[in-house]
């Protein structure tokens, strides 16, 4: 990356960031759906210990999934809103290295404190400890992705009447592969099992997304706006 | 439909095409299924300054984001010192300006960090301190204020101040003068007779006559 490029990704970056501080309302919203909807579940099935071991990974992950639909909105929305998109696109940086800071910062906005909730709640499934590792690298390596798929999807409605639903009915069947091997990973180290295919397929997920996601979503923006 | 008209022709008109800078060569623009104005055509030299006027729907804001490269236009092209904007984007938007109808101000910053910010975009770095620049758009009191407790005026100055941080060949003003009391009228009238006389251009579309005395104004109603 040029100087150039550096200096613009670092000012997005550091603004998201500010922003995302200015409106803590809006951070907490995903997190606290994620934890209802976990101890919803706890709730309908009640403390049978057998059929909690069986359901948690799948439960952190589909709710995780649910919870960052949520927070796709915000990547672009508000900056559409006030006028800033227009600005981002009529800056000599590329707009993909802009677009990759703003993604960047929803995934430590949002990504990052899911990720630690769903530590958290492990407690209330009772995911073996022997998971918890595990969890961890699935969650690590999965929702960057959320934030990468999740920004072209925002790109793509950004701007359209009811684009609120429209966008997780888009992006949902997206995760599907993702949900398939971190639900499997998580449940194999709780059966004791080697995780590391599962890892390095949900990695590899990451590396193309890192690659092709925020040159899509700048493209995205660019016919959204024209 | 009518036919646009540039009404005042300046001798620049003939200058070497390496001296222009801004160019509308026989733009089309379709809105709806219909057009919504056809084969406007201009020129603009250092130091000459565009008025776009005519009524609402005809074409103004659409006008101004073709010009910067938000939008295409369905027939015709924009070039940048000769070049098609397209082919030369990054050199281009390095030597534009645009302020929008809606104003690229992020609500939860203050006055100040948004200015950082758009130093942040451009490519240049400021002409000019931070304060300087707002004192002279006449928020020098607001730099630590949230943009969100700024009233609509001063919200449009606060986009405008932009200009004067940033060094720009070309600044595209789409109804710079809305919500402005008089004061910021003179003001902004100001900044283009400056802009002007330092060989810079601008295309500013308003129902206001633009009165930057001196400066050869051009009018071109859509």
């Amino acid at each position: 990356m040029s100087a150039s490029a550096r200096s613009g990704f670092g000012g997005v970056l550091r603004r998201d960031l500010l922003l995302g501080a200015r409106q803590r309302s809006e951070l907490a919203n995903p997190i606290i759906f994620y934890v209802i909807v976990i101890a919803l579940l706890v709730l309908a099935v009640g403390a049978d210990a057998a059929v909690l071991d069986r359901l948690a990974p799948p439960v952190i992950w589909i709710a995780a999934l649910l919870a960052s639909t949520l927070s796709l909105d915000q990547v672009f929305h508000q900056d559409f809103a006030d006028g800033s998109l227009e600005q981002l696109l009529l800056s000599h940086h590329p707009l993909a290295v802009l677009v990759a800071a703003k993604i960047a910062a929803h995934w430590l906005l949002y990504g990052v404190p899911m990720m630690l909730t769903a530590l958290l709640v492990t407690g209330m499934l009772r995911l073996p400890d022997s998971a918890l590792a595990t969890l961890l690298a699935t969650l690590l390596l999965g929702t960057p992705v959320f934030s990468l798929i999740g920004a072209v999807l925002a790109a793509l409605t950004v701007g359209l009447r009811g684009s609120g639903l429209l966008l997780p009915l888009l992006i949902l069947p997206l995760y599907v592969p993702l949900l398939i091997f971190s639900v499997g990973a998580v449940e194999d180290a709780a059966r004791g099992l080697p995780v590391a295919g599962e890892l390095y397929l949900i990695a590899s997920v990451l590396a193309l997304s890192i690659c092709v996601m925020p040159i899509a979503a700048a493209a995205a923006l660019r016919a959204r706006l024209s | 439909m009518p036919s646009p008209a540039v009404i005042e022709q300046f001798p620049h008109a003939h200058a070497a095409r390496s001296e222009l800078l801004l160019e509308g060569v026989s733009l089309e623009c379709i809105r709806n299924d219909a057009v919504l104005f056809s084969g406007v055509s201009f020129a603009l030299a250092p130091g000459e300054i565009l008025h776009v006027s005519g009524p609402n729907g005809s074409g103004k804001t659409s006008l101004l984001r073709i010009l910067c490269g938000l939008g295409l236009p369905e027939r015709g092209e924009v070039r940048w010192r000769g070049a098609e904007i397209r082919s030369v984007f990054v050199d281009f938007v390095s030597r534009v300006q645009y302020v929008g109808h809606s104003d690229g101000i992020s609500l939860d910053l203050t006055c100040a960090e948004n200015l950082e910010f758009a130093c942040a975009l451009a490519a240049a770095d400021p002409g000019r301190p931070l304060g300087e620049a707002l004192d002279e758009a006449g928020l020098g009191h607001c730099s630590s204020v949230s943009a969100r407790r700024l009233s609509a005026g001063q919200r449009r100055r606060l986009a405008l101040a932009r200009l004067l941080l940033i060094p720009a060949d070309c600044w595209l003003l789409d109804e710079p003068f809305t919500a402005l009391d008089p004061d910021g009228h003179a003001l902004v009238n100001g900044f283009v007779r400056r802009h002007a006389a330092g060989g810079g251009t601008a295309v500013i579309s308003s129902h206001e006559p633009v009165e930057a005395g001196g400066v050869p104004i051009r009018e071109l109603v859509l």
